[in-house]
């Protein structure tokens, strides 16, 4: 009695490209979190520098 | 690994060589510009070019992958290695065209913004997909994508664009085909398997020679221009006119040399010096400018 197609055909990772693969993912994780963090700082600076001490002055 | 970019992959997907010379004519072009600009908006600005040049990049190796496949020099790109899908380094170049013009724009001006979406829209649609397949003038026209950026530095000082930003654009303009063409020549097998009409590979060799020597007797007279109209001083014009003159003497070699195997050579030298070329005009240009601004060295 032969296996159904779709568990026939599934391959299974060997445990060090499963290992290697998941360090690929997180070198490109935590790249574009500091991709993410850096262009919210640029926003930030620039909000400070367009506005400057205007954007302190307003009714608390 | 199949599908599992690394993010050197994503990094050459926006072509860092080329980004070098955009960002340093964009940063001359925005030093030499008069005015005044916040040097945090500055730095911001030359990373909103090299991102926007990294985009178009990135778009171009989507549009040509199946090309770059098939050149040597290009065969080990992430797209035809198969470590980048195609969609993938598409959504990529879009969002960081996207993203570079928009932040550009609010950070300078709308002026700047939009001609560094122009300059992206030019190499990725006019260059990559419209010229590049279909004459061999398709880096003479395209060029120009690559001459745009010190006219954006200038732009997202100044908010115009003048007589002085021109004049960057047309020595980058016209130095882009002796330059280009000169990689053709010792790399037109490459080229040719790829079937992309480069100047050797459609006129000949002879012909492409003689017009890589009247572009570079135009790219050494296009560089006195600066100081033909009053821009630039002694430092700029000696070193314009050595510089010129070498480029001249490179091309003429190249003009005079049929054996095949020195020919590629020649035009490999002349390859290699027209990079050194375009970075020493540009760095005594700003030199010259900020020697004449801030130090009273007059021309």
């Amino acid at each position: 009695m032969s296996a159904p197609d779709e568990i026939r055909h599934v391959e299974i990772e060997a445990p060090e490209v499963a290992a290697a693969r998941a360090k690929v993912r997180r070198r490109r994780s935590i790249a574009l979190a500091i991709a993410l963090a850096l262009f919210a700082m640029t926003f930030y600076a620039l909000t400070i520098i367009k506005m400057g001490p205007a954007l302190f002055d307003r009714a608390l | 690994m199949m599908g599992e970019a690394r993010v050197e992959d994503y990094l050459a997907l926006l072509k860092p060589s080329v980004m070098q010379l955009v960002v340093f004519t964009a940063v001359v072009g925005l030093v030499v510009a008069p005015g005044t600009i916040n040097p945090i908006i500055a730095v911001i600005s030359v990373l909103c070019i090299a991102i926007g040049a990294g985009g178009s990049a990135a778009l171009n190796m989507w549009f040509d992958s199946d090309i770059d496949a098939i050149m040597s020099r290009t065969a080990n790109r992430p797209i035809p290695s198969g470590r980048v899908s195609r969609e993938e380094a598409l959504v990529f170049g879009m969002v960081l065209s996207l993203f570079s013009v928009a932040l550009l724009g609010l950070a300078t001006n709308w002026v700047a913004g939009g001609l560094l979406a122009f300059t992206i829209f030019f190499y990725a649609v006019i260059y990559t997909m419209w010229l590049k397949r279909r004459t061999p003038q398709n880096i003479v026209i395209g060029g120009a994508a690559g001459a745009f950026p010190p006219i954006v530095g200038w732009a997202a000082v100044t908010g115009t664009v003048s007589l002085e930003s021109v004049v960057l654009f047309l020595i980058i303009f016209l130095w882009t085909p002796p330059h280009f063409w000169a990689l053709a020549l010792y790399k037109q097998s490459d080229y040719g398997a790829a079937g992309v009409p480069m100047m050797p590979n459609v006129v000949g060799n002879a012909s492409t020679k003689r017009q890589i020597f009247t572009y570079t007797v135009l790219l050494a007279l296009s560089a006195m221009l600066p100081t033909v109209l009053g821009f630039a001083g002694l430092a700029y014009t000696s070193v314009a006119v050595i510089t010129g003159g070498a480029f001249m003497l490179y091309a003429w070699r190249l003009l005079r040399t049929d054996d095949d195997v020195a020919m590629r050579k020649t035009a490999r030298s002349l390859f290699n010096y027209s990079l050194s070329y375009l970075f020493i005009v540009f760095f005594a240009f700003m030199t010259d400018n900020l020697l004449t601004r801030f130090a009273g060295f007059g021309g």
